[in-house]
């Protein structure tokens, strides 16, 4: 059970958040331009990597805003949290 | 009780105060303080089970967790009866009554116990190889298994005790209250620290607690009045909050731990009436200190497994705290020098030690000296190769070890005795390290797995951390204490201490014997029956890795997990494999450490707190109408409304026809309510809904259809436009919560340009909805002053009214087909207006009517429900709702999802009608549709998602999706069914009114 920074809120459990899948996956600006396989690539094609990875967090039982975190999936340390279309803390 | 297997000892156990209990149906006594296993042993009695395959006889083993015998069924109430629970750890209490399990008809004659001779026919994973074919026969298999396995009776009733959850945020807490988890609490709470220390024992102190020998002091004091002292000083800190009958059950991330602590378990029976069982502590803990002791080996030798072998420190423990012999004539197995300290606790209670086995060449210890010059006799270099007696140990056989230690050789000596002890060193309790996530290390020494590297804020100190001497143990952890906390406490720096240092070390996983190997019973898993040739059996047939041997032979999987066998079937894998132990790595430690009740583990969740119950404000109107209820999500929903004794049918037809040929009234509150603000709303919608929105006039309302990115129909419902920037969006009842999370999703990550606000305010507001031709008439009776001409008010619009002086939003928009306005208003005032409609309609037979009257009228007209229609894999298209797709719109979402080569496929599965050959023959929902019947198998084409009989049009009518189903209009079907097929035409899927003429009626 994680104890999650809300960039809002501050630590909280883990059981107030609901996580989101990857982040930095823009939605095309332009979708009727793309080919199927472009789109697919936005629509279905995800990391999911062992390692630090790039994820979206919803504080949902809290303030309800999104924030990105950067998260070592192999051991669940979190490095960073910061607000939404900031840019990564770390690379 | 045999008066003679107690000494006279009132240290710990309290021998004025008798209590009476049942074993088997058996009244015997004990002594409060005692736990039912020590009373047991007390009794004389070591029989207390019977194994998991072999039903071989099993006694007492252990005096604490690790106990893998001694598992028994607590108490007859059908509601409270606990199967699984160790002996070791019950404390006995007046009326405490508990039976062996795992033996039929009872524990002293077992009709499994035949098992036994046959066992060179049950090898391991003989029951997955024998089991295996047919597999029809499996019937069989398990009800034979099951009875003759048994491992305890689940109760048959609700548990009728309370159980709870709290929450607990501490700077340090340490876990284990020995000797080194004493120091690191004092420590801690002495430098300010919110400290809390928990012990899953009903004291603290440990081991060290009940250790008085010369061999083990500290400033001239035998170590347990030293400790005892320390416990003491204890009390004096505010900040240390002490927790005994507390079991560390969990150790996540984060320091986040999972306690149990058993409030009433130890009192009598009628003193635990009304009190909390147990409770669950939810733990976050700044630091943590893991201080949670070793515990003791055995060791593998042929029948190592007879009723009265014990470990041989657990036999110290009933002599030293409990004052019980574990027998009158005992003998001691050990490779290392513990044995020796219970040989003098023996010695000194006055019970007679045979002889202490020693696999060891010769030491000379400390303490080995001290047990020499009380005359105890030794046999160096020398295992115990048999033991004999079938219901308790009567001899051990004992032979020199070759010097190889691969054999025995000379003379067999047979030795009487009634108790034997065995010590195969000891195993740190790493479980709780590991479940952190925490890597363990090996150290060849002394065999053993040790802490080596954390993410978390912890330590692990004392023997749970590898020392094992008395003063290594204290000045270790001092000092690791000390650098973790950051804090420098003396207190323990100048302690004199005399501890007895063991020299030599000697390890043989498997220990020869003069039969050779496959004819001996060298058990690893006591509780589940295994050996250790089923491990090399196993190896033998090709299982490489440590799991998946643990699976194939069941060692380490019963629910001790394997706490005694598992560094034996390691050793053994590795010898026999020539790899080193710790290349081969460790099984993984699951939490809970001990079970955990499922009582403990739901808390207060239960019956009416199991989730939470959302009722419409209307709902008491509902109950008094005596309807019936269905649960949507978390609310209840008048389902419909039976008068004398009709069943659903009856009154669902009744409600349909009432609400089309007059009147009906619904309660709508559930619709999901979201209030949407700001300058760029219309942009917004024309976004999130597929079809067009920036014309949508002030005081309008206008149907939308929300798809997934992928394409997929999500949700559906009217929004109306309230004024310039303030829209009311509604949304289906399960999906409201939903929507508003996607929703906003978008607001927050993809267009944050945009100035929208969302609130949910489907709570705020009570929604009545009345439908039908006589609606008009009804509601200007309620509302006179507003003008419900078609003109002023005409389908989907929208007007603000006020009844009674309180304001309302009246909607014209209709689910059912009908004329219909739905009245949405502050909820405290909404069941008088749903009242004030009712009497008003009275004239016109005004019909309350429920959800499924609801569902039917709606798919009279064809409309779709989201989540019963559509499933996730449906398209606008798929559903023939074509025309609710915007050609202008340059996006929303979902859109490019909709000619992706798969979405624009033809012979995608489409939602049409059905009618059945025979009017009267309803549909069951979810049956399959095929389109042939002479040939098996066929093809399932698609299936039935809602059907109904229309009492309005006086036949069955079905909505269905099916592949290419758009151009099979007219085509027949067939839908088989269990012992019937029925035929079937596909029609489009509106059945009733299908020039919406209704509507303005
Ligand atoms: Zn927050």
């Amino acid at each position: 059970m994680f104890l999650i920074n809300c960039p809002y809120c501050g630590e909280r459990d883990q059981s107030e958040f609901s996580a989101g899948g990857e982040a930095h996956i823009v939605r095309p600006k332009q979708p009727t331009e793309l080919s199927d396989n472009q789109w697919a690539e936005f629509l279905f094609m995800r990391k999911n990597i062992k390692g630090v990875q790039f994820e979206r967090w919803n504080h949902s039982h809290g303030c309800r805003k999104w924030f990105n975190m950067v998260r070592d999936t192999s051991n669940d340390k979190i490095h960073a949290v910061y607000k939404m279309g900031e840019k990564p803390p770390i690379k | 009780m045999s008066k003679n297997l107690r000494i006279t000892n009132n240290r710990f156990i309290d021998q004025t105060s008798k209590i009476s209990f049942k074993f088997d149906g058996k009244t015997l006594y004990g002594f409060k303080g005692d736990t039912l296993a020590s009373a047991l042993l007390a009794n004389n009695i070591h029989l207390v089970g019977r194994s998991f395959k072999y039903h071989r006889p099993r006694g007492i083993m252990t005096c604490g967790s690790e106990e893998p015998n001694a598992i028994v069924q607590l108490g007859k109430d059908p509601s409270m009866t606990e199967p699984n629970t160790r002996a070791t750890e019950i404390e006995l209490y007046e009326g405490l009554e508990a039976s062996s399990q795992n033996c039929w008809p009872s524990v002293n004659f077992d009709i499994g116990a035949i098992n036994n001779f046959f066992s060179p026919l049950i090898p391991a994973a003989f029951y997955y190889k024998t089991f295996m074919w047919p597999a029809n026969f499996w019937k069989l298999y398990e009800y034979f298994i099951r009875k003759s396995a048994g491992l305890g009776k689940s109760p048959s009733q609700p548990d009728k005790d309370i159980y709870d959850h709290r929450y607990l945020h501490c700077d340090v807490l340490v876990v284990g209250g020995g000797i080194s988890g004493i120091m690191a609490a004092k420590t801690a709470a002495k430098n300010n620290l919110n400290t809390v220390l928990m012990d899953d024992k009903n004291t603290l102190g440990g081991t060290t607690l009940f250790q008085q020998n010369e061999c083990f002091k500290i400033n001239n004091s035998y170590s347990n009045e030293w400790i005892k002292k320390e416990i003491k000083t204890l009390n004096s800190f505010k900040n240390l909050t002490i927790k005994t009958r507390t079991s560390l059950a969990a150790y996540h991330s984060y320091n986040y731990l999972l306690a149990r602590e058993n409030l009433t378990d130890h009192l009598d029976l009628n003193e635990k009436k009304d009190k909390i069982r147990q409770r669950l502590w939810k733990i976050r803990a700044k630091k943590v200190i893991i201080a949670t002791g070793a515990m003791e080996r055995p060791l593998i030798f042929n029948n190592n497994d007879r009723p009265g072998i014990i470990l041989s420190s657990s036999i110290k423990k009933y002599i030293d705290y409990y004052g019980v012999k574990c027998g009158k004539k005992i003998s001691l197995f050990t490779n290392n020098d513990s044995a020796y300290e219970t040989a003098i606790s023996l010695n000194n209670s006055g019970v007679s030690v045979n002889s202490v086995v020693d696999i060891r060449d010769k030491t000379n210890s400390l303490i080995v000296k001290q047990a020499e010059k009380l005359g105890i006799k030794i046999h160096w270099k020398s295992s115990v190769v048999n033991t004999n007696g079938y219901k308790k140990i009567n001899s051990i056989e004992i032979m020199k070890l070759s010097d190889d230690n691969t054999a025995t050789v000379g003379k067999k000596i047979i030795e009487e005795c009634d108790c034997l002890g065995i010590s195969g060193g000891w195993t740190p309790r790493v479980h709780l390290f590991t479940q952190s996530g925490g890597k363990l290390k090996f150290r060849d020494e002394d065999n053993v797995f040790l802490p080596d590297k954390s993410e978390l804020d912890q330590i692990s100190i004392g023997s749970c951390n590898g020392d094992f001497e008395l003063d290594e143990v204290i000045k270790n952890s001092v000092k690791l204490t000390n650098n973790f906390l950051k804090v420098n406490n003396n207190d323990y720096e100048n302690l004199e201490i005399i501890s007895s240092k063991e020299i030599d070390k000697k390890n043989i996983w498997l220990l020869p014997s003069d039969i050779p190997l496959g004819k001996t019973k060298p058990f690893l898993d006591f509780q589940n029956d295994s050996t250790a040739n089923d491990v090399k059996l196993a190896l033998r047939e090709g299982f490489k890795s440590i799991e998946h041997v643990k699976r194939y032979t069941t060692t380490g999987m019963a629910t001790d997990q394997g706490k005694l066998s598992n560094m034996h079937a390691l050793g053994i894998i590795a010898e026999t494999a020539g790899v080193k132990m710790g290349e081969l790595g460790t099984t993984t430690f699951r939490p809970p450490y001990t079970p955990l009740t499922f009582g403990v583990i739901v808390g207060r969740n239960v019956g009416e707190f199991f989730d939470i119950t959302r009722k419409t404000p209307m709902h008491d109107w509902h109950v008094d109408k005596k309807a019936e209820f269905e649960n949507v999500g978390q609310w209840k929903r008048a389902w419909y409304y039976p008068i004398d004794n009709e069943n659903m049918h009856e009154a669902v037809q009744r409600e349909s026809k009432a609400a089309r040929d007059s009147a009906g009234i619904l309660d709508a509150s559930t619709l999901g309510k979201i209030d949407i603000q700001g300058s760029d709303v219309s942009e917004f919608l024309n976004r999130v809904y597929t079809n067009a929105w920036s014309k949508l006039e002030i005081g309008k309302c206008r149907y939308g259809l929300m798809l997934n990115e992928d394409g997929m129909v999500y949700d559906d419902g009217v929004t109306t436009r309230l004024s310039e920037n303030h829209y009311l969006m509604t949304t289906t009842t399960g999906g409201a919560a939903n929507v508003l999370s996607k929703l906003e999703d978008y607001l927050q990550t993809e267009w944050p340009e945009l100035d929208v606000y969302l609130t949910s305010v489907t709570d705020h507001y009570g929604t009545v909805s009345i439908c039908g031709p006589n609606s008009k008439k009804i509601l200007s009776k309620v509302i006179p002053d507003l003008d419900l001409s078609d003109k002023e008010f005409p389908h989907m619009s929208f007007k603000n009214a006020l009844i009674d002086n309180i304001k309302c939003r009246v909607m014209r928009i209709s689910f059912t087909g009908e004329l219909s306005y739905e009245i949405n208003i502050q909820s405290s005032y909404a069941k008088s207006v749903w009242e004030k409609c009712f009497d008003a309609g009275k004239k016109f037979n005004i019909t309350p009517y429920g959800t499924e009257t609801m569902h039917l009228l709606r798919a009279e007209k064809g409309f779709i429900i989201a989540g019963q229609d559509t499933d996730g894999t449906m398209t606008p298209v798929d559903l023939q709702m074509d025309w609710i797709i915007s050609k202008k719109k340059y996006d929303f979402i979902g859109k490019r999802s909709l000619y992706r080569s798969d979405t624009i496929r033809e012979d995608r599965k489409q939602l049409v009608g059905l009618l059945t050959e025979d009017p009267n023959e309803i549909l069951e929902e979810g049956a399959q549709i095929v389109g042939k019947t002479n040939k098996q198998p066929t093809e399932m084409l698609g299936h039935v998602t809602s059907s109904y009989f229309s009492p309005n049009l006086n036949k069955s009518i079905a909505l269905a999706v099916i592949r290419n189903g758009k151009k099979l209009k007219g085509q027949k079907m067939f839908v088989p069914m269990k012992n019937k097929t029925i035929s079937v035409t596909i029609t489009d899927t509106v059945f009733l009114d299908k020039e919406n003429k209704r509507l303005n009626a």
